[in-house]
């Protein structure tokens, strides 16, 4: 069986080989016919930007989460924002990702009418933000509690109050101890927006099964598909691990596996 | 706008959401099961030390690792027929895909067990005279998978909600068959919420199933 990866250069409209592979895309051809290609390239827009917006939402939400739940236990309004926070947690992981995209979509509009005014990748986003957020506050949750207790003692003894102790001497360490399992999550995030096809946001996945029907390439079409979901996990692993490079404590942790210098 | 539940009677569970709650377990238990099988394999493979065996368990691996499953799923479905030459039903094909995709996964679970068993169990083994299947076999899995347990059963968890995904071929699972009941019954708001409920009663209780086993477990070691 030959690959025809020409496939890609024909005309979504009519099916023919157009002039221009990228004609719409760069605006080579503005009267010509968009192609396969040039459809490809949008859904991987698509899926960028609904990726792009979950990751910042779990990221706040998940930071914000995982560090309520780790507060010291004294006080009411510690005790119920303990409370909020695991309750946070425990529902957002407990469902699967495309019974949230679909209660999203279908169900919470229906009661909060300002949602309804929100283009659907945007619902998307905050289905795959809320969902992923509880995972990223487990992880920080745990980096936090993995910090010596010393840390916090030292802050209490400066005389730092709660708030100014999480803020200059705590997260500051946990944030970047835990970029590892942070990226796993955000590749996952990327992966995970696949499930946007089910509401119709015309990303890769829809791309891929809309095309495979219409071209009879199936094979052509998710090979690239797939390689695209591929390339933006690896872009997302090497950013962030140049993020870690860059935000590393100096004698603490991995940085000692840097040979020498600096 | 409020929600009414009362049209969510026994009838109405028997017809639609029996039959999707049966084939997600169903899907969850044969993934689970073949996967472990195949993962611990793969497990073998990747520390066997010989490039011929640990390259395509590491590139199988780490191909399923970067995919999303939703186009694991749509891969398994278009390239099945072409390979057996007739096409396959979603739930044979749903099947298949979960147990190859989990595979690359426990896998992972297994080496890390695998890798957590003191390395003087395996010498010791192999001082009595063991070959290399007794030894497994005998020795380091059996301690292996005592310390997988609770990683299993949370990606046992995962791998229960993943089901879901199906829904990109039109499997009849757990959420299609509340999909379908919110349609004919014209609820599907309703069915939507139901759906999550749930899903969350099921994956919390396990998760609390879980927790209790960790500790266990944590008290042997």
């Amino acid at each position: 069986m030959a690959l025809d990866m020409g496939v890609f250069c024909k005309s979504t409209l009519d099916g023919d080989a157009v002039d221009h592979c990228f004609s719409a895309l760069f605006g080579l051809g503005q009267n010509a016919d968009p192609s396969y290609l040039d459809w490809l390239m949008k859904a991987w827009g698509w899926t960028l930007a609904v990726a792009g917006l979950g990751l910042a939402i779990a990221l706040v939400l998940g930071a914000v989460m995982g560090t309520l739940r780790t507060l010291p236990n004294a006080g009411r309004s510690s005790r119920v924002l303990i409370r909020l926070s695991t309750a946070w947690v425990e529902l957002f992981r407990n469902i699967p990702i495309l019974v949230q995209v679909f209660l999203w979509y279908h169900v919470i509009p229906a009661f909060v009418l300002p949602l309804k005014a929100l283009p659907s990748y945007w619902l998307v986003s905050i289905a795959l933000g809320f969902f992923t957020s509880a995972r990223i506050a487990e992880q920080v949750r745990a980096g936090i509690q993995s910090l010596p207790t010393g840390q916090n003692a030292a802050a209490i003894a400066l005389g730092l109050t709660t708030a100014q102790s999480y803020r200059y001497v705590i997260l500051p360490m946990a944030l970047r101890i835990i970029i590892p399992p942070l990226t796993s999550e955000s590749m996952n995030l990327i992966k995970n927006s696949s499930v946007a096809f089910a509401v119709s946001v015309p990303e890769l996945t829809l791309f891929a099964m809309q095309a495979q029907e219409e071209t009879s390439h199936g094979v052509e079409i998710y090979l690239a598909v797939t390689a695209l979901y591929a390339l933006t996990a690896f872009a997302v692993n090497r950013v962030m691990a140049a993020i870690e490079k860059r935000s590393r404590i100096p004698g603490f942790i991995a940085s000692t596996n840097d040979a020498g210098a600096h | 706008m409020s929600i009414d539940l009362s049209f969510y009677n026994w009838e109405l569970f028997t017809n639609y959401i029996l039959k999707g709650l049966l084939f997600s377990i169903q899907l969850t238990v044969i993934a689970t099961v073949g996967g472990i099988v195949f993962g611990t394999f793969l497990a073998l493979m990747r520390l066997s030390g010989k490039p011929a065996l640990v390259y395509p368990a590491t590139f199988y691996i780490n191909t399923m690792r970067s995919i999303p499953l939703v186009m694991v799923i749509l891969w398994f479905f278009l390239l099945m027929p072409l390979l057996i030459g007739r096409p396959i039903g979603a739930d044979l094909s749903a099947t298949i895909t979960f147990i190859a995709f989990e595979a690359a996964f426990f896998s992972e679970i297994v080496r890390a067990g695998i890798q957590s068993v003191p390395r003087g169990q395996a010498y010791a083994a192999q001082a009595l005279g063991m070959t290399y299947g007794q030894n497994m076999r005998l020795v380091v899995l059996p301690q292996a998978f005592r310390n997988m347990i609770p990683v299993f059963m949370t990606q046992t968890i995962i791998l229960f909600q993943d089901t879901s995904l199906v829904y990109a071929i039109g499997a009849y699972d757990l959420l299609k068959g509340f999909e379908i009941a919110g349609k004919n019954y014209g609820r599907p708001i309703e069915t939507y919420v139901l759906a999550a409920a749930t899903y969350w009663v099921i994956c919390f209780s396990l998760s609390k199933v879980v927790r209790k086993i960790q500790m266990k477990v944590a008290i042997i070691r």
